[in-house]
């Protein structure tokens, strides 16, 4: 079972990611492209003015109204991403497997990341379940996407600490983040894949074609 | 999802109603996957599948926030209510559900596109609800008294139903009260090559013609080369535009357009209003392929800055006591002209008293976006969902507010009135006409 989810499974769920992220991307432009507005009113100096003033804390006005929200969505961004590529565990994976080798954080470092992350997805299940607007906007696949988006961390966590059934959790663990990379581009996980781009859009065509600033 | 728990007071608007009973499940099916998949594409397509339902947009929303936070009026649950459904369900809905469509789209949301400022993915939701609009209008489904301007439009090519006598004879009319300021001063109509050609919307002519007496003075002070149309094509609003029928809004906008190409003019210049300059700048020259008016357009706001920076307008005596402004969303937060708009203000006033808050971020006066043009029916829902901009007001203490929008002043009257402000609303070129200076040589001469 290990080398299977170990092995094979690692190659579909890259392949899928990768493979379903470039499609989805694809199928946008190409959408993108029937719109006769979209392209005329790119501007690279105004997408990038408004990437910066969203990818960086405290950055725009409404980060700084609601400060609690800002910190703890960067921190669980930040780490959610950060933290499984710098793993000593994974990095060592490549290595065995590949051959190559980048830097690692440090175990105590990513440790508290893995934490930060789950703090995060409980933040946001308990806005689903108290914050009315959040709450009316809210179904299932809300809930499974916050489900796929912990499994892998709070699985990792457990293995990491080997707390119990070690062999078993590591399964699981290695199953719930191929289940993740799968479901980014074909959920609303694709917010990563897509949020550059809407980003850029709103941003051109408030800064470019209305004179204006989206932040 | 569970159905969104909606609590509102009856409003019967005729022809919502009779559009519900009209309507079949073919039908709506029909339009809704022709708008869908003929006329969006990316962005409808990207902005559903990135929205990871945060709720943060509705702290944007000026309907939530004056409705004690309540959740149906928050920009989300309006998409949730709307778009996502006809999506889902790909277009089977039945005549109650588009109705309710129209109430959301025409009457609870201005498309001031503030949301869109506070989505952390710049999620435009305005133009989703547009969208809607869209499809509500192909359907027939626009509520009666927007639905009559747009009438007028088709009919007369202005949103005021005003005959091409009518329009004439009160440009004489206005030239003369014109003349009692500065007896020289002309309205030259139809006048070939001229630099500007001056171009307002229906209303002014309608009821609130001093405007034009207004322009009159302040060009013949200025010294500058201007006209008017004499025909059709001098309207430069559009409501077309909010009702979702845009192939009548296109006709609007390029009679426009074409009517200053037949002039000859160099630019041209509108008055006071926000959702004509999006028709003109934007709206119109978008859907019809041409991404940019031919000639540019300037609004009164860039207008007046320029005329007062260069100092072909000098202020005499500036306007007393505190005055606080209404920045118009449509030329402001989407057009960038909150900078110029307090120069301006500051130019022309003693005490101007910002509001809070402001500038691109201000709360939008709840009548644009065809909003107030859906008539009386709505009113009191109008007026009830914008709280925020009587105490946003209110905390200024000024006496006079300020709106170089057509739209904001008669909204924020309604609002003065409704939560007794005790303010004065007036347009930016009331202020001028009494601070500017008028030469001597340009003075009427006494007997």
């Amino acid at each position: 079972m290990y080398e299977f989810v170990s092995g094979p499974l690692v190659w579909v769920a890259f392949i899928i990611f990768i493979g379903g992220s470039l499609y989805r991307i694809y199928n946008m432009l190409s959408k993108s492209k029937k719109e006769n507005v979209v392209f005329p009113h790119m501007s690279l100096k105004h997408s990038l003015a408004s990437l910066v003033h969203w990818v960086i804390p405290f950055n725009n006005q409404y980060m700084r109204k609601r400060p609690i929200f800002t910190i703890i969505s960067f921190a669980f961004h930040i780490c959610l991403i950060i933290a499984p590529i710098f793993l000593l565990a994974h990095v060592i994976l490549w290595d065995e497997s590949w051959n190559m080798s980048w830097w690692t954080i440090p175990e105590a470092v990513t440790d508290w990341m893995t934490i930060i992350v789950i703090i995060g997805c409980i933040f946001y299940l308990h806005r689903r379940l108290t914050d009315p607007v959040v709450k009316n906007v809210t179904d299932g696949s809300d809930y499974l996407l916050l489900a796929i988006t912990a499994l892998p961390f709070i699985t990792g966590f457990i293995a990491y600490h080997q707390l119990f059934a070690y062999k078993t959790i590591l399964i699981i663990h290695i199953l719930a983040g191929e289940i993740m990379l799968i479901a980014i581009p074909f959920t609303r996980l694709s917010h990563m894949l897509f949020f550059v781009f809407t980003r850029a859009y709103f941003g051109s065509e408030q800064g470019h074609v209305k004179n204006s600033k989206d932040w | 999802m569970k159905p969104t728990i909606v609590k509102r007071e009856p409003v019967v608007d005729e022809a919502l109603d009779q559009c519900e009973a009209r309507l079949t499940e073919e039908q709506i099916e029909k339009v809704v996957n022709e708008v869908i998949d003929k006329e969006t594409g990316g962005r409808l397509w990207t902005y559903v599948n990135t929205c990871i339902h945060c709720g943060l947009c509705a702290e944007a929303c000026h309907w939530f926030l004056s409705n004690d936070r309540d959740v149906s009026y928050a920009p989300v649950t309006k998409v949730k209510d709307t778009i996502w459904v006809l999506l889902e369900k790909k277009g089977k809905v039945d005549g109650a559900f588009i109705k309710r469509c129209s109430e959301i789209a025409h009457t609870e949301c201005n498309l001031c596109r503030r949301c869109g400022m506070y989505c952390p993915f710049g999620i435009d939701i305005a133009y989703m609800l547009l969208v809607v609009r869209r499809i509500c209008a192909k359907l027939g489904m626009v509520p009666l008294y927007l639905q009559d301007t747009v009438h007028s439009h088709a009919a007369t090519m202005n949103q005021m139903w005003v005959k091409p006598d009518e329009w004439i004879d009160t440009l004489q009319w206005q030239e003369e009260e014109g003349q009692g300021f500065v007896p020289s001063a002309r309205l030259p109509l139809e006048k070939e090559g001229a630099d500007i050609m001056y171009s307002v919307i229906g209303p002014e002519p309608k009821f609130l013609a001093q405007l034009l007496g207004n322009i009159t003075v302040i060009m013949k002070v200025a010294g500058l080369d201007w006209t008017m149309p004499a025909t059709a094509g001098w309207d430069n609003s559009n409501m077309a535009m909010y009702s979702g029928d845009f192939e009548i809004m296109a006709r609007v906008e390029r009679l426009h357009h074409e009517t200053a190409q037949r002039l000859k003019v160099k630019r041209i210049v509108m008055g006071e209003c926000g959702h004509a300059f999006r028709g003109a700048e934007y709206d119109g020259p978008t859907w019809m392929g041409w991404m940019k008016p031919p000639i540019p357009i300037v609004h009164a706001i860039s207008f007046y800055y320029d005329l007062i920076k260069s100092g072909k307008i000098k202020i005499a005596k500036k306007a007393k006591g505190p005055i606080t402004v209404q920045d118009p969303c449509n030329v402001v937060r989407n057009g960038g002209l909150g900078d110029k708009l307090r120069y301006i203000m500051n130019a022309v006033c003693e005490d101007f008293v910002d509001v809070t808050p402001n500038n691109r971020y201000n709360y939008c006066c709840n009548a644009g976006g065809g909003v107030i043009n859906v008539g009386p029916p709505w009113k009191k829902k109008r007026v009830q969902g914008n709280r925020i901009k009587a105490e946003q007001f209110k905390r200024t203490g000024a006496h006079t507010i300020v709106t170089p929008c057509h739209n904001c002043h008669s909204g924020i009257e309604d609002i003065v009135d409704f939560y007794k402000l005790g303010m004065h609303v007036k347009f930016f070129s009331d202020i001028l006409i009494e601070a500017m200076e008028i030469p001597e040589h340009l003075k009427p001469k006494e007997e």
